[in-house]
């Protein structure tokens, strides 16, 4: 069954084609084809991943490229690191795909919306099971495309489409980053392999070059998993439907991002420069993405935020060493927070707003919805045992092994936040009374709720093969992969449980949640107090610390201007100059021709006049009498006769 | 017709076109089918010609050499290596395709389809001939039907389009006349052979000069900035089929002079030009990418965006390194197919909406499903897209010029960001957004229009996914080129 | 007796001298022929008074004179034929009234 592992993301892939160009004969038949085509993915993943859990990475690749006397090769790894996204992204995907057959049932471009889901699920399987970067950057930029095309999916709306194209662009910008990274890779190393990087970071240790391309593969990163600063699209992006943001924005694509530096772990290793900006970055990002979540009112621009932050969680866990803990917290959080947006969708299916100040009490008309999201919420602010507790755990025993103060405490600072934002959006949703009397909610059909509970079943239990439970078996079967040679097994204290953060992180978890009950259930006036109490915070995280704004005054303004500017500068100079050229050349001709018509010509006439002007003295001899000529042929004669007598 | 193959593919055009010539005037129906059968058939012997190809040979192949002017040594001499097959290919697929796109045309038919197949004699000579007299006549042939095909099938101001178009190619190609006879009467005993030229190595003052000259001559085709003015001029005025075949195949004539002419003779002032070369084409990359984001004219932008691209080229051209050179040729090849593509879509697009103002359109993708994906195939394909074949020669030029110049290759990527900034605005002006109510009544892309984009899209996806057998044609004759200007493998 | 050579020169040349004034002075064609015959005439004395009085084969002059003579009728004819013609067309045989080639 091993062997079948390169054709996982075919049967997506057939389950594109169908629907995009048959789209209109099987209408609500491609929600079928897509989910059999990620059945039949998982059907082949799943054994996959057994025989990777019992023999270790599995690999084959052939010869794609040739470049000079370097073949560039393709093929397949699947090492445990891979199992871990590929059964995430099996799993979750298909669940998502059946929530969307009942979320998406009466769009008017049904198999369309599949089309690119299936699209979408085939580039992440190639992604994921890509053995090098190439690949792996090929698979990247179609999922871009594909988050570009969904997210602009209801692209009659002006937001939407233009949320489609900013999410590509700002995206891109990273992409570029990364492109010259594998550029710098390949120049420095002559591999783009995964399987070879050990040796590759072995061959450009201690030069500038390797710090360089570890941060430019982080560029990657940066774009595709929202990192500070190139986080604006993410907020954005929550335009597209709503499964789209738990499959794409939440669970799978942005989690690419860390998938990338998981898998250039041995290249960050090797440069310490790069791991320190990569923790850097990654607590910023949790902070600040945290910290405008605080403020949003928009039930989906809160979960979007929730992402950032998480996401920045697991980059900072990466840029600390934890890789471990990084991967783990991936795998946790695609459970819990594609729960927590499909749980979104399904209010939103239900009230037909986004607003969380049109909503609340909704637990007694929603159950399951409202019951599987506290459970997401539970997981996601870290309360034991569920999924989250584990992975947050780790990343804070990361954050204190690496001696980093001013990290740790900003992340145990960040997961208050989260459990305090999340619990608000509870709270505030589900609980107290409903604050608009319009809305009469619903619950959603079987076909989402279904889904809703099988993730909640992984929202819960996900954490446990990475605790003590379980002796730590993720950790340790993380370590069996290609990276067992440098890093992840050397340290134990990964997989020891430090009671100091321990205590931190339950602090974090339940301080958050009682803060978030005691101001919107207990008090709901308050927050409005302390929100004029701390305006310059309060105004700054509503207004998302104005990036976009910046943005727009640094460069989308400057870039449009320069755009104008260089073509008023084409037409006006240089094409100014290639008519003014054209006219030159035409005025000199045309002073050629004065010179030819008066002085050439002028040349050639008076020849002409002098003739004339002779023969018209000649002519005078023409009197037409013949006579006359005869007088003087006669006198002529005279002439000559007397001319001949003088001899 | 085995021995004579590269000649049949240059005339049979020709004799085409003079078949045209005996045909009634009205009778438009067998004036297009017998144009379109002499490109086909033209089609047909180049595959033959692809079967008979043996892509290990890095030399020239199916050699047709006869003494013509024996007095100056000229000779008839037809030949084909990895550097010119592409291109041979290109032009016989891309005559095909834009002459079933040109069944629009509704005036005057029996003079467009006899100009349009010249027109095709003149591209196929080009990439032929391998003697420079010869090369020379070809390339100037290729003008005359060009100017007649823009300046009267054109729109509006497409006088001043083809004059400009005409003179500055012209001036461009006097400069290249000079050139070629400086080299005729350089060398000893005085030839325009190709093998003889590339063998005489001339002294490094004299190529930089015969450089400089041969340069001006083919950068204006390219176009290579700041010499692009005359294209957007052009293509925005020449009727759809003539845009596809200037961006299809002729820019690439430029490039191709440089590939096969300018580096094999003068290696040593390519060498010298390198830097100019590479800051040349950063410059029309990333300023080709800049005016094309602030172009209303759907037609325009295109036309910019081939600046763009062509500088990727260049760039390749300037690296000196096999994946440099591969890349640029692959580039060629892409870049006509993918701009044919998308000057097919706009040309589709005018003939129903009568315009070409892209703040005009809004939400076509509901009103017109069809065209709307293919437009953003082809757009994803031009910004870059892996998986399909612009990816693949961007990612072999860069990575060529990477271990040239890091700054250049660095610069280069931002032409890729502003390719998709341009690109993307575009299909969100156009095709997203509310419908725009004027354009409801829109059809959508019908067969005939599909089948001329069909076939590039199977180039684009195939060449995108699996571009090991095209790169298997140029690689040897590639490597030679490269061994001749002393690059680095 | 003997006439003097002399004799028959001033009899030709007055004869020539009346035929050249004729020609410049008569208006009349038909005079201007008269006037030809006259200078033909003249000839023809001074070749017939030579050929007597100096050469040594007499005929020759006399031969020559006959052609002049039989030369002169056949003008005579062409000229007359000629004003005729112009004539019918002009109905006049005046020169200066004949101004075709004048420019």
């Amino acid at each position: 069954m091993i062997h079948y592992t390169p054709y996982i993301p075919l049967f997506p892939f057939i389950a594109f084609v169908i629907n995009i160009l048959f789209g209109r004969y099987v209408r609500k038949g491609a929600a079928l084809i897509s989910i059999a085509a990620s059945l039949a993915a998982c059907a082949v993943a799943l054994p996959a991943i057994a025989y990777v859990v019992h023999h270790g990475a599995y690999s084959v690749q052939t010869e794609w490229l040739l470049l000079g006397k370097k073949t560039l090769s393709f093929g397949v790894l699947l090492d445990p690191l891979g199992c871990v996204l590929l059964f995430v992204v099996t799993l979750i995907g298909t669940l998502i795909q059946v929530y969307s057959a009942g979320y998406m049932h009466d769009d008017a471009h049904f198999s369309r919306f599949f089309a690119y889901v299936s699209l979408f699920m085939a580039a992440m399987l190639t992604l994921v099971i890509a053995n090098n970067y190439l690949l792996f950057f090929m698979a990247w930029e179609v999922m871009g495309l594909c988050s570009y095309l969904l997210i602009g999916f209801w692209s009659e709306k002006n937001s939407a489409a233009d949320a489609g194209r900013k999410a590509f662009l700002t995206t891109r910008v990273g992409d570029i980053g990364f492109f010259i990274g594998i550029m710098t890779l390949f120049a420095g190393a002559g591999t783009l392999n995964f399987a070879d990087l050990g040796h590759a970071a072995h061959l450009m240790e201690n030069t500038p070059l390797l710090t360089a391309a570890a941060l430019l593969i982080f560029c990657g990163t940066v774009g595709k998993s929202a990192q500070f600063p190139l986080h604006v699209w993410l907020p954005d992006a929550m335009e597209g439907p709503t499964p789209v943001s738990a499959l794409i924005h939440a669970a799978t694509m942005v989690a690419a991002g860390v998938f990338l530096i998981a898998r250039s772990f041995p290249l960050f290793e090797a440069a310490p420069d790069a791991m320190q900006t990569v923790a850097v970055i990654g607590t910023m990002t949790a902070f600040m993405a945290a910290f405008i979540a605080l403020s949003a009112t928009d039930i989906k621009k809160v979960l979007a935020y929730s992402t950032i932050s998480q996401l920045g969680y697991m980059v900072a866990a990466l840029g600390l060493g934890g890789f471990a803990a990084g991967t783990f917290h991936l795998m946790t959080h695609a459970f819990f927070k594609a729960l927590l947006f499909l749980g979104a969708g399904s209010v939103i299916h239900g009230c037909h707003t986004q607003d969380l100040r049109e909503m609340g009490g909704l637990f007694g008309k929603m159950k399951h919805t409202a019951a599987t999201f506290v459970l997401a919420s539970l997981a996601i602010a870290g309360v034991p045992p569920l999924s989250g507790f584990w992975s947050k755990d780790e990343i804070l025993a990361a954050a204190y092994t690496a001696h980093n103060p001013v990290i740790y405490w900003t992340l145990a600072l960040t997961a208050l936040m989260t459990s305090f934002y999340m619990f608000r959006l509870v709270f505030m949703a589900f609980f107290g009374k409903p604050r608009n009397p319009k809305i009469h909610a619903h619950e959603s059909p079987a076909v989402m709720t279904v889904p809703l509970w099988l993730l909640a079943i992984g929202a819960v239990l996900a954490g446990i093969p990475g605790s003590p439970f379980m002796h730590h078996w993720f950790q340790n079967f993380l370590a069996g992969g290609v990276h067992a040679g440098g890093h992840a097994a050397g340290h134990g204290s990964e997989h020891v449980i430090i009671p100091f953060v321990v205590a931190t992180s339950l602090a974090a978890a339940f301080g958050g949640i009682i803060s978030a009950w005691f101001l919107y259930l207990k008090n709901p006036g308050l927050p409005a107090i302390i929100s004029r109490v701390f305006r310059p915070l309060y105004t700054a995280s509503l207004n998302k610390l104005w990036f976009d704004e910046i943005y727009t005054i640094l460069f989308i303004r400057p870039f449009g201007a320069m755009s104008r500017a260089l073509y008023r500068i084409d037409e006006q100079v240089i094409d100014y100059l290639v008519n003014k050229t054209g006219l030159a050349t035409a005025r000199t001709s045309r002073i050629k021709g004065w010179i030819d018509k008066h002085i050439v010509d002028g040349l050639v006439n008076l020849t002409g006049w002098t003739v004339q002007l002779a023969s018209a003295l000649v002519r005078l001899l023409q009197t037409g009498y013949l006579q006359h000529y005869v007088l003087i042929a006669f006198l002529g004669t005279i002439v000559l006769f007397f001319i001949e007598l003088r001899k | 017709m085995q021995t004579h193959l590269l000649s049949w593919i240059t005339f049979t055009p020709l004799a085409g076109a003079l078949l045209v010539l005996l045909l009634p005037k009205n009778n438009s129906r067998l004036i297009k089918s017998v144009a379109t059968a002499a490109t086909l058939l033209t089609g047909a012997l180049t595959v033959k010609a692809l079967t008979l190809f043996n892509a290990a040979e890095p030399g020239f192949q199916m050699i047709e050499k006869a003494v013509w002017i024996p007095q100056f040594n000229v000779h008839y001499y037809l030949g084909t290596d990895g550097i010119s097959f592409p291109m041979v290919f290109l032009t016989a697929l891309i005559s095909i395709l834009a002459c079933i796109g040109s069944f629009g045309i509704k005036t005057r038919e029996k003079e467009y389809y006899f100009l349009y197949l010249l027109l095709e004699t003149g591209m196929m000579g080009t990439f032929l001939a391998l003697d420079l007299f010869l090369f020379y006549i070809f390339w100037e042939v290729v003008l005359v039907p060009m100017y007649f095909l823009i300046g009267i099938w054109g729109g509006p101001r497409r006088e001043y389009a083809a004059i400009k178009f005409f003179l500055y190619t012209l001036t461009g190609s006097m400069f290249m006349l000079l050139g070629i006879l400086a080299l005729y009467f350089k060398s000893e005993p005085h030839t325009f052979d190709w093998v003889r030229l590339a063998n005489a190595g001339f002294d490094p003052g004299f190529q930089k000069i015969v450089f400089l000259a041969l340069f001006l001559g083919f950068a204006v085709k390219v176009p290579c900035f700041p010499f692009h003015t005359w294209l957007p001029d052009a293509h925005v005025e020449a009727p759809t089929p003539i845009s596809v075949i200037l961006a299809g195949v002729l820019l690439k004539m430029g490039t191709y002079g440089f590939m096969r002419f300018s580096y094999p003779f003068l290696p040593d002032a390519a060498e010298w030009f390198r830097p100019a070369l590479a800051i040349l084409a950063v410059i029309g990359i990333v300023y080709g990418g800049f005016v094309a984001f602030a172009q209303s004219d759907f037609k325009k932008m295109v036309a910019y965006s081939s600046v763009s691209h062509m500088g990727f080229v260049l760039l390749g051209l300037a690296a000196f390194t096999s994946d440099g050179f591969n890349g640029a040729l692959l580039q060629m090849f892409n870049h006509g197919t993918i701009t044919a593509g998308l000057f097919l879509l706009v040309g589709v697009l005018y003939d129903r909406a009568h315009t070409r103002d892209m703040g005009a359109f809004g939400g076509l993708s509901a009103v017109t499903p069809v065209y709307a994906g293919i437009l953003i195939f082809f757009s994803l394909a031009s910004l870059g897209l892996p998986g399909m074949s612009g990816f693949i020669s961007e990612f072999m030029t860069l990575l060529g010029s990477y271990t040239y110049s890091k700054l250049f290759t660095g610069l280069a990527c931002i032409g890729i960001i502003l390719a998709a900034a341009y690109l993307l605005t575009m299909i969100r002006k156009v095709l997203l957004g509310p419908v725009n109510d004027k354009w409801k009544g829109l059809t959508d892309i019908n067969l005939r229009e599909l089948i001329t984009l069909v076939p590039l899209m199977a180039f684009i996806l195939w060449i995108g996914v699996y571009p090991k057998v095209i790169l298997s044609y140029m690689a040897s004759s590639v490597q030679v080129l490269l061994a001749s200007v002393g690059g680095v493998s | 007796m003997i006439i003097p050579l002399e004799h028959y020169l001033i009899f030709g040349a007055v004869l020539f001298t009346i035929g050249i004034y004729g020609i410049l002075v008569r208006r009349n064609i038909i005079g201007i022929l008269i006037s030809i015959e006259m200078i033909l005439n003249a000839v023809n004395v001074n070749l017939v008074a030579f050929s007597r009085s100096t050469s040594a084969s007499p005929e020759t002059g006399q031969i020559f004179a006959i052609f002049v003579i039989a030369l002169a009728a056949a003008a005579a004819v062409v000229g007359l034929a000629l004003v005729l013609a112009l004539f019918r067309v002009r109905k006049t045989v005046l020169t200066d009234e004949i101004t075709l080639l004048k420019w």
